[in-house]
């Protein structure tokens, strides 16, 4: 009843100065439209940079690092240290997994593991005509490399069955095809790094939608690439995969590496530089925003102190008539909050539309993301946090100059 | 029936400096009294009456209101101590300017919540045809002359059937003419309505034709 009470003299009080009660209000509206439209955008980009990473990226990728810092078999023999050797060359070292075939069956078994694609890499030339191009040729079960990354439905030109069928076949990247103009059912011939050339048939075109990908990889068999590098059906460079559950990567990562002996890099890892970026952006909005309510609530503060200024003999009437310190303050506190929900899901709508309007704006990345249009999320929790922000800055805001009016005597202004 | 008792009720005031404002006020009210304090300005009148009305609580002595002491309780508890038992009518009208002049009335009763929203309107109807502002029921508060704010100002005093209407300068800012509806009214509730009344005032008319004096001087009373 009391509160009720209360309530309604401050929406009478709030109706007695539209004006001053709206221009508050929009202060709130402008703060939470830009917050909805900048995290919208803002976290858009982001989760498009993640996905088109993550679809490219294998959240864990077990190799076999080149290290150069070895014990040599000298300082090995003279465990007293007498004999250091520095500089060493680097010596002939294998870059495949010894015993990749156990640690692919192992990774199976794993529960945590979405899938696993064991692979054989290695640089090329590919050679079309007079033009020769350093790039990878990836042998891959395509199948356990489409279960990854979804590559049949990156494909622009043919498809993966095309590539089981054949044995000499190869999938070329959109970026690489384009700059040797070759299309699906032309040959080309590759050099790898000891020499040799082979012709292979290019059965299809993919396009992942990352030029740093699209520009230099091709897919071929497993079998292909062994025998292109004249190594034996156990040789395994590197081992991708997939976990369940992406936010475990780190660890599991570090677990592998730990039991296998080899490098295992996990996504973040791969892709600090990105990641620095989502947080760098998130820190760039959070200031902005939070200036734009900071300012907004400054603006809240100013109107209530103003209004309580002017309510002084309104404020002594209620509390001789028997209002209490606290029902004064409900009074105030109520229109600031009042103001706060009104501008909060005025600004919810702006900002809404506000978002809208950004995901008509054409983007041109220049092929390098597969989009048209500026990135947009829309997710509701967003919305959440907004309205939630607004009332905690009017909250506050309205805090303090209604706790002042609270503690106005009565006496004081009667008497004047 | 005694309602208002003080006892050697003492006040300072600190600034400019130290003085005595009051000096051990002690006297009794009894119910339906039409009382008027008088004295020249500075003579601590107001101060005393503020002083009654609790919402001045920094003093010496005792002050109670119906059997009640009042001295040292807390500001909430006055707060509602001043809605269930005191009116107030002041110099300057003091309507709250937003409000109609019916809500104006009600607002005490709907803090006290004792009768519900309807009863309530009936009541504040009821007072205002009382008082003969009944016309101006719908009106913004400030539309009304200054006469009529008054009878307004007295409706909502009583709107809650207090104890004790305290006034203070009640036709301090009107005519002669409103003065008069003024005292009338008073004059009516008290003889009526057995309606207890202490008014503060300078006007020697009307304190003459209120039914007891108390006469101050220097902070002091004389009975």
């Amino acid at each position: 009843m009391n509160l009720k009470l209360t309530t309604s003299i401050a929406k009478t009080h709030l109706l007695s100065r539209k004006k001053q009660s709206s221009i508050a209000a929009l202060g709130v509206t402008f703060g939470i439209a830009m917050f909805i439209a900048m995290t919208a955008f803002m976290t858009g980009v982001n989760h498009l940079l993640e996905e088109t990473m993550l679809s490219a990226s294998p959240h864990i990728h077990i190799y076999n690092d080149i290290k150069t810092e070895r014990p040599s078999i000298v300082e090995e023999l003279f465990l007293e240290k007498k004999i250091i050797i520095h500089h060493q060359r680097p010596k002939l070292e294998k870059k495949n997994l010894r015993n990749a075939s156990q640690i692919i069956h192992r990774l199976q078994e794993d529960k945590r593991v979405f899938g696993v694609s064991p692979s054989v890499s290695s640089q090329v030339f590919y050679n079309y005509g007079n033009l020769q191009l350093s790039g990878f040729v990836s042998g891959v079960n395509i199948e356990d490399e489409d279960r990854l990354f979804s590559l049949n439905t990156k494909m622009k030109e043919g498809s993966i069955e095309d590539l089981m069928m054949n044995s000499n076949a190869v999938l070329m990247g959109a970026g690489l095809a384009k700059k040797l103009n070759v299309h699906k059912g032309d040959r080309i011939n590759i050099t790898t790094p000891s020499g040799e050339i082979f012709t292979l048939n290019i059965v299809g075109i993919f396009q992942i939608g990352i030029g740093q990908i699209d520009d230099v990889r091709s897919y071929a068999n497993i079998g292909t690439v062994q025998r292109i590098l004249q190594k034996n059906k156990n040789y395994i460079t590197d081992i991708n995969l997939k976990l369940k559950d992406l936010y475990q990567s780190k660890k599991i990562a570090a677990e592998y590496a730990k039991t296998f002996n080899y490098k295992a890099e996990d996504w973040e890892t791969a892709n600090a530089t990105i990641l620095i970026s989502f947080t760098l952006r998130n820190v760039i909005t959070g200031a902005t925003v939070i200036t734009i309510l900071l300012v907004a609530g400054f603006g809240i503060y100013n109107i209530m102190n103003m209004t309580i200024y002017e309510k002084m003999k309104d404020i002594a009437i209620l509390k001789a008539t028997g209002f209490t310190s606290k029902d004064v303050m409900l009074i105030f506190l109520t229109q600031s909050l009042i103001i706060g929900l009104i501008g909060g899901i005025l600004g919810l709508c702006l900002g809404f539309l506000m978002s809208l309007g950004i995901e008509k704006i054409p983007f041109n990345t220049g092929g390098f993301l597969a989009i048209d249009h500026m990135p947009v999320n829309f997710a509701i929790k967003f919305y959440i946090y907004g309205i939630s922000f607004g009332l905690i800055t009017t909250f506050v805001a309205g805090f303090f100059p209604s706790k002042k009016a609270g503690r106005i005597d009565p006496v004081d202004i009667i008497r004047g | 029936m005694i309602v208002l008792k003080t006892s050697q009720v003492t006040k300072y005031f600190f600034s400019p400096e130290k003085f005595k404002v009051l000096d051990s006020v002690s006297f009794e009210v009894r119910r339906g009294e039409f009382l008027s304090l008088v004295g020249k300005s500075g003579c601590g009148k107001s101060t005393l009456l503020y002083v009654l009305s609790t919402m001045d609580t920094s003093y010496e002595g005792t002050v109670e209101i119906n059997q009640q002491l009042l001295t040292g309780k807390s500001k909430d508890d006055l707060s509602e101590f001043r809605n269930n038992h005191i009116g107030f009518v002041f110099q300057f009208h003091y309507l709250l300017p937003e409000f109609t002049v019916l809500q104006n009335v009600m607002l005490p009763a709907l803090k006290l919540a004792k009768y519900s929203k309807d009863e309530i309107e009936s009541r504040a109807i009821e007072k205002l045809k009382l008082l003969g502002v009944y016309s101006q029921a719908n009106k913004q508060a400030n539309k009304l002359s200054g006469g009529e704010q008054q009878r307004v100002a007295i409706a909502r005093a009583i709107i809650n059937d207090p104890t004790i209407i305290m006034a203070d300068e009640p036709t301090g800012n009107l005519d002669s003419a409103n003065s008069k509806i003024v005292f009338e009214l008073f004059d009516e509730l008290s003889t009526n309505f057995n309606q207890t009344i202490i008014a503060v005032t300078h006007d020697k008319d009307f304190a003459s034709k209120t039914n007891r004096i108390i006469e101050m001087e220097d902070g002091r009373i004389n009975l």
